[in-house]
């Protein structure tokens, strides 16, 4: 067949089908081939070890100290909450992110390999939107089975009080707002990260900022705080975490404006990649 | 320009409408206006003199700074339509992790938009095209360096494009494969396509390319066909053969003409090198001569109308300065 007769057959079929289902159809093959690399690469190794150390500590508190867990479960009901907040959602969650987001474009800059998606017919928005959705899907999996693993020693330990606690008492509920709230890290920091790993060559300063600015944020002032993921995050805890005496108190953001909200934040971060890459260029040689 | 151009629309040609591309400071390209049509064109020059960068401009991986790009009609900043036409088979040795010859072209088929039958069809056509069907489902990151050559070709040649980029394409093959692949170059461009060629090999480029492009420090030195270029260098003296019985005889008939340079006898002493500044003047004097001295002409023959001479006399430093 004759190259010429080649392109007007992909043509036609280009617009036959355009535009959803083939921008789906690319972006479907994109968060395959991501997928993959984000599980199973090279990179994803440190990203294991982060989303095990919490679990691993969990189940060593749960050996070392069933016998207060069983007893006092109540109370480290509120103790699991601080852990969730201070470790999981403030450490494992938000360097995770920042290592596997910033390194969907980053890594493939350095790598050398960002290329071969450019040199496809794809829109630009599509590759953005196809390498976001693996690498949530991934970071949700990955820290779902950390607040997951997490949960279960702790029940684990405190069993049979936990049972009670679990069917008859506030804690299934507590469990799913745990997972919902990581499911929001994941989306909010996950663009955060995608979109400074596409401004920054060295995207670990901007990280540490963003760091320090949500680490401060029990300081700020209640308009600041708002300025935040973390901010929305701990609104929708169901244990508040004591901030300390310095903490500036404010009224946490209702669950109905705090989630569209981080997804709405989510889109306009996504939507400033798009207008990135669509002027980003390829040089290698000056990375 | 190329006599076939005249014949063709902007939709069949890959036009650069004085473009410039600065890297800050430092210069990639410079005004450059230039029209290339089908058929295998070949961008000369030393490292850093810019072909990478006018390839890079052309399928829009950079932005010109100033100017304008149209590959067969599209716009390079577009590359929903441009890579539908056009494949780049890059320098950048690197492969995804992981990734066997099948894997690496199908996947980025999958990437196109093509259903599964029709990118695994697509993939044994390229792997059939590059002769590499036997180590397609060996990992890529254990393939020698022509096989990793080979592999980005038959992916920059996979879904069938009509724009065909290759920089240093020959880099790292074998002569057994060097003489596949340009075979492969040939039967593309008679095919119908563009192919455009980056080489430094000039021996090759010589024998396949229908055009070339001589560049140096971001400046388009020379364009057309290399006979063509060669003429264009009227500064420049034409060295000419010519092998008969009386070498010395010629030589004292030809010194008396203002436009010879000079005239060198053959090592054997039965030809003699003459250079000149007008060929044409000089092949009428020839006939007069031989006529006029009886003298038997075995030879006459252009010994600087390749490319190697011609890319000698604009880019080395005698061309350069």
């Amino acid at each position: 067949m004759s190259s010429a007769m080649n392109v007007a057959a992909v043509e036609k079929k280009v617009e036959q089908s355009r535009p959803w289902s083939l921008w789906l159809r690319q972006a479907g093959a994109i968060f395959r081939l991501e997928l993959r690399k984000n599980l199973f690469g090279k990179r994803a190794v440190l990203l294991y070890m982060l989303a095990l150390f919490p679990v691993l500590l969990m189940a060593l508190l749960a050996l070392v100290n069933s016998e207060d867990i069983r007893t006092n479960f109540s109370e480290v009901n509120e103790v699991f909450s601080a852990i969730y907040q201070g470790l999981i959602l403030r450490t494992v969650v938000f360097f995770g992110c920042a290592w596997m987001f910033m390194n969907l474009f980053r890594g493939e800059v350095v790598d050398r390999s960002l290329h071969y998606y450019f040199l496809c017919p794809v829109r630009r928005e599509v590759l953005v939107v196809g390498k976001y959705l693996s690498g949530l899907v991934s970071a949700i999996f990955l820290f779902l089975m950390t607040t997951i693993g997490s949960i279960f020693f702790i029940y684990l330990a405190g069993y049979p009080t936990s049972t009670q606690f679990l069917f008859n008492g506030p804690g299934l509920g507590q469990v799913f707002t745990y997972l919902g709230i990581t499911i929001l890290a994941c989306v909010g920091y996950g663009a955060v990260f995608l979109v400074i790993g596409l401004f920054f060559r060295n995207p670990i300063v901007p990280a540490l900022v963003v760091y320090g600015w949500e680490f401060i944020n029990f300081l700020l002032p209640p308009v600041l705080k708002k300025i935040s993921v973390i901010h929305y995050l701990q609104s929708l805890t169901p244990i508040p975490m004591s901030e300390g005496p310095f903490a500036v108190i404010a009224e946490p953001t209702p669950a109905w404006i705090a989630i569209p909200g981080l997804i709405i934040f989510t889109l306009i971060v996504l939507a400033v990649a798009s207008v990135r890459i669509r002027r980003m260029e390829i040089r290698y040689g000056g990375e | 320009m190329m006599e076939t151009e005249t014949q063709q629309t902007p939709e069949q040609m890959i036009v650069f409408e004085d473009v410039s591309k600065f890297y800050g400071d430092i210069l990639g390209v410079n005004r450059v206006n230039l029209t290339i049509a089908p058929g295998i064109t070949s961008l000369v020059g030393p490292n850093g003199s810019g072909k990478t960068t006018l390839m890079n401009l052309m399928t829009g991986l950079l932005r010109p700074t100033r100017g304008r790009i149209s590959v067969l009609g599209v716009n390079t900043d577009d590359p929903e339509q441009l890579f539908r036409r056009v494949g780049y088979c890059a320098q950048f040795d690197s492969f995804p992790r992981g990734a066997t010859g099948r894997s690496f072209i199908r996947s980025y088929l999958s990437v196109h938009g093509f259903e599964k039958r029709e990118a695994d069809e697509l993939t044994e056509r390229a792997l059939e095209r590059v002769g590499l069907q036997h180590a397609a489902d060996r990992k890529v990151g254990g393939y020698s360096k022509g096989m990793r050559q080979r592999i980005r070709l038959g992916q920059s040649i996979a879904h069938n494009p009509s724009v065909l980029i290759l920089d240093e394409p020959l880099n790292g093959l074998d002569p057994m494969a060097r003489a596949e692949t340009i075979r492969l170059f040939r039967q593309l461009a008679a095919e119908g396509l563009h192919l455009i060629i980056s080489s430094h090999i000039l021996h090759e480029v010589n024998m396949m390319s229908d055009c070339v492009v001589l560049i140096n420090n971001g400046y388009i030195v020379a364009e057309g066909d290399i006979h063509g270029v060669r003429d264009e260098m009227e500064e420049h003296p034409m060295q000419i053969l010519v092998r008969c019985d009386r070498p010395s005889r010629l030589a004292a008939r030809l010194f008396e003409q203002d436009h010879i340079v000079e005239a060198r006898m053959h090592e054997d002493r039965q030809g003699l090198f003459i250079k000149t500044r007008d060929a044409d003047k000089f092949y009428v004097l020839l006939n007069k001569i031989v006529l006029e001295e009886k003298l038997n002409i075995e030879t006459v023959a252009p010994a600087d109308d390749d490319l190697d001479a011609v890319y000698q006399y604009l880019i080395t430093s005698e061309g350069a300065s």
